[in-house]
């Protein structure tokens, strides 16, 4: 079987590329595309180390065929900084010291924007369950969620 | 101690790599790639235990696309009978046959050939055309299993109470005579335990790409805890003479002590050098699971006698741990670490190494000592039930202190456990009430901490700002802690200082991450290459001003003369000498390579409380207090990251983690589905009471602290939930349908 011509767009730039019928998006963009920002910690969906979104909607890019993102919008870890401006969750991250081996991290940030994006004013239970799909084994995830309640206070703070 | 203001050390400074790693950009080992690059995969024992009569790569070297085939043949042999050709504390006739199997396969999962092809599903088709002629053997995975009268032997050479065995050897530690400590004991408390396999659990699989070239020149991309090991095991494993392999550390993604010995890279370098393109190989989280680490599964049992004032007088622990398929349990940790809290006459703690069909054990953070204190821990929790005595107190009145020869041989110097138990009691933790089915729970844990070799480059750079470069990978912060010393020492800001892991061709050597070792040994390197570059300045500083050298102090980054008789100049600056340093003798930098000594042992206590749903047999920690004495916060968000990490890492081990084996002998969970590690949802926030009592034979006063944290957690955690229930556990994990049953059973059995 011919590989497939995908068009899509990734961080808000218009990409093309080919693809196995059976790639996974993890796989498109850490090959083709020469995105290593989302990590492959388990191919199965459980550790969340590849999260992106696509249309928005938070997603686990092994989980996901390559080919599926055509007519699509794909946003990965290396489109949240603006130029030299960090986005507030990865200055947060950074202050809070809410990394170590910094492996789950990109997975970790993408999916805490997504959960801003949906509410702004998350309880630390709300936290803990959005990112339950985030596994993080160096942190103990103290650290991780005190950054995203804080960003949230400051992000929510700056918008009014 | 040569810091004596604080403005760097001790503050939350962001980590030199930070910024790489909340974006993407830090490239880990699977995130590289080569030109020409190919595929390399692995062929995996299905069986636990057979013979391996032949194995014909006919086929599958003829497939299109394959580019090389190896197997055990390719292999540096370390026979069995020429003895130990050790590598750290590994045994490299053990890694030879780990890496891949020879005339056995002694694990589901044990590798036995390898491919490398054009496309990763090329080479994994043609693993499925290895033709491999196994004689299916008899198996042993549990330990009583493997020790039983006619157990299927392992490693058939062994030998123990002279007949052949599993176990593969024995080792115990002793103080005084517990025959006449037991006669002194007015009560004798004696329990068994069990534990079971537990996974490192690093999300990043491991991974490495190699490339050889025609002249043998190897380059090694590859996540490790010390690229040094990778050099020398690849180098023992292949042949190639160290000096020709640069192993170049890529940033970790985890490790916890499961990446301290070598799987893919002798693997690939045999595939780069026979095709003659660079190979990568990355594990599958499956791969990971069935074939690396774990630590091992136990089985324990302690005794402890006291008197009725709650002395402790003697106390007797065996332990013995699965060393999976080849020894090298880490029952050092087990026997050394469990009593050494205590300040006990009389002691005989001994461990025994067994050898069963499942994979060779890793070191996993404070290796061995976890398992000793789970069991220790809780025969104290129970000792002091007995007593009527507050667990804290008994620990209190029986703590070593400076002075106390610990069973392991060492008198400890100045050390902070007393404090621990101090600020543990004074914890307003300690004293919050408890609803119904919680309860809390304590315990200690003692880790040996380690030194050893380092090294480290300081550089001044032409325009005056610093690159420090050490040799030990960097998996939880420790550049952080450098440059926070590497700016105090010499009066700058921290964003002027850069830190760097370098590779094994351009640092000197410097031996593992792991063992708590890294801040510790690295910034005493650190520390006494700044000094050399100090000297080197004020040398400089006193050519140019025509003074004595001892006639010019360095402060606040600058030259100055130590008082106004020296003569009035105006202080010359890092930049300023940096620019000046052509003409005034050349580049500015001093390197420092040392077998460091004096790494003090931690201790650590820490209170837990859980819930238990009665009706789901769930136990959920709820509040959790972990207290430690660091010796010297550097970095302290960093120090109270390790803390947490071993935290979290104890609660899973102590309530869902666990290798579950199928009626084949297989891991029937090799996935995070179904190894359950604590996610985001199962922990409260973990709070860190930092004690700092320096270790005085530091320049910092630097104690490691990344091993301790895990070492208290699972008795902590099975103390917690006897509180709340009235019932205890002897073995891990206390997971929903263990507590269900124990709920379920009648009171008196469960308290068996």
């Amino acid at each position: 079987m011919p590989k497939l011509h995908v068009t899509t767009s990734v961080n808000g730039e218009p990409v093309e590329f080919l693809c196995e019928p059976y790639e996974t998006m993890l796989d498109a963009l850490r090959g083709q595309l020469g995105l290593t920002g989302s990590k492959e910690g388990c191919s199965s969906g459980d550790c969340g180390a590849c999260s992106i979104t696509l249309d928005g909607r938070l997603v686990c890019s092994c989980l996901m065929l390559a080919a599926e993102a055509e007519g699509h919008e794909i946003r990965t870890i290396e489109g949240m900084a603006k130029g030299e401006k960090l986005h507030p969750l990865q200055q947060k991250f950074l202050e809070h010291a809410a990394l170590q081996c910094g492996i789950c991290t990109s997975g970790m940030l993408v999916a805490s924007e997504a959960l801003l994006a949906k509410n702004s004013n998350p309880t630390e239970e709300e936290v803990r369950f959005w990112l339950a799909g985030n596994l993080c084994r160096c942190t103990g995830y103290d650290k991780i969620v005190r950054a995203v309640m804080e960003t949230a206070a400051e992000m929510r703070e700056t918008a009014r | 101690m040569n810091v004596v203001n604080n403005k760097w050390i001790g503050q939350r400074t962001i980590r030199p790599d930070g910024v790489d790693k909340v974006t993407g950009r830090a490239a880990f080992a699977a995130d590289t790639t080569m030109p020409g690059m190919i595929w390399g995969k692995v062929l995996r024992s299905p069986h636990p235990h057979a013979r391996i009569r032949s194995i014909n790569t006919a086929k599958a070297e003829a497939l299109p696309g394959v580019k090389a085939v190896v197997t055990s043949r390719d292999i540096v042999d370390f026979t069995i009978e020429k003895g130990a050709v050790m590598l750290g504390i590994q045994d490299m006739r053990w890694m030879c046959r780990n890496v891949m199997a020879r005339d056995k396969a002694l694990f589901p999962g044990h590798p036995v050939a390898a491919v490398a092809a054009t496309t990763e599903a090329i080479a994994a088709e043609a693993c499925k055309l290895i033709e491999v002629d196994y004689e299916v053997l008899p198996w042993a995975i549990e330990i009583d299993d493997a020790i039983k009268d006619g157990a299927p032997i392992l490693h058939e050479f062994n030998k123990f109470d002279g007949k052949p065995s599993n176990i593969m050897g024995r080792i115990e530690s002793k103080k005084g005579d517990i025959a006449q400590g037991f006669k002194d004991a007015e009560i004798v408390i004696e329990r068994c335990f069990s534990t079971r396999p537990v996974h490192q659990g690093y999300i990043e699989p491991h991974a490495c790409l190699i490339s050889v070239a025609a002249d043998g020149k190897t380059t090694i991309w590859s996540s490790s805890q010390g690229q040094f090991m990778v050099r020398a095991m690849t180098s023992m494993l292949t042949g190639i003479p160290q000096s020709d392999i640069r192993a170049i550390p890529a940033e970790i993604g985890g490790g916890f002590g499961g990446k301290t010995i070598v799987y893919l890279e002798p693997l690939a370098t045999l595939l780069a050098k026979k095709s003659g393109r660079p190979v990568k190989m990355v594990m599958t989280r499956e791969e990971v699971m069935r074939a690396t680490g774990p630590t091992s599964g136990s089985k324990s049992t302690v005794k402890i006698g006291a008197r009725k004032d709650g002395t402790i007088v003697a106390a007797h622990g065996s332990f013995y741990l699965q060393a999976g398929a080849f020894p090298g349990s880490p029952i050092r940790g087990a026997v050394g670490c469990s009593f050494a809290p205590y300040d006990i006459p009389h002691v005989l703690s001994e461990g025994f190494d067994v050898c069963s069909n499942r994979s060779k054990v890793a070191a996993y953070r404070a290796p061995g000592a976890p398992i000793g204190a789970y069991a220790v821990e809780c025969v104290l929790d129970e000792l002091a039930e007995a007593l009527k005595m507050d667990p804290l107190a008994l620990r209190l009145k029986n703590a070593a202190k400076e002075g106390t020869r610990a069973a392991h041989g060492p008198v400890f110097p100045r050390i902070g456990y007393i404090e621990t138990l101090e600020a543990a009691q004074n914890h307003p933790h300690y004293a919050a009430p408890l609803g119904k089915y919680q309860g809390r729970g304590v315990a200690s844990g003692f880790w040996f901490n380690a030194g050893g070799e380092s090294s480290a480059q300081v550089n001044i750079t032409e325009d005056g700002n610093v690159v420090v470069t050490t040799g030990h990978p960097d998996i939880g912060g420790s550049r952080a802690g450098i440059a926070n010393i590497c700016a105090e020492l010499l009066g700058i800001d921290y964003k002027r200082v850069s830190v760097i892991i370098g590779d094994t061709q351009t640092v000197g050597f410097s031996n593992l991450t792991g063992g708590s070792r890294v801040l510790f040994a690295s910034s005493m390197v650190v520390t006494q290459a700044a000094d050399k570059v100090i000297a080197t300045l004020r040398e400089r500083a006193a050519k140019l001003w025509e003074i004595d050298p001892e006639a010019v102090k360095w402060e606040n980054g600058a030259a100055h003369p130590v008082s106004p008789n020296a003569g009035q100049f105006e202080p010359l600056t890092l930049a300023d000498l940096a620019e000046k340093a052509p003409s005034q003798g050349g580049p500015i930098g001093a390197s420092v390579q040392l077998n460091t000594q004096g790494a003090e042992g931690g201790f650590g206590t820490h209170i837990c409380d859980v819930e238990v749903d009665v009706d789901l047999g769930i136990v959920r920690v709820i509040r959790y207090t972990a207290v430690q004495d660091v010796g010297r916060a550097v970095h302290p968000s960093y120090v109270e990251g390790q803390l947490q990490g071993g935290v979290a890492q104890g609660i899973g081990w102590a309530l869902n983690e666990e290798y579950i084996y199928n009626k084949d002998g297989k891991v029937d969970n090799p996935g995070f589905l179904d190894y359950r590690m604590p996610v985001c949802s199962d922990l409260p926030m973990l709070d860190c009471a930092l004690v700092e009592v320096p270790n005085p034979k530091h320049p910092q006063g630097v104690k490691g602290v990344g091993e301790v944290p895990l070492v208290p957690v699972m008795a902590a955690v099975a103390n917690a939930v006897h509180n709340a229930l009235g019932r205890r556990f002897y073995s891990l994990p206390m997971s929903p349908p263990k507590v269900s049953a124990v709920l379920a059973a009648p009171t008196q059995q469960a308290a068996e």
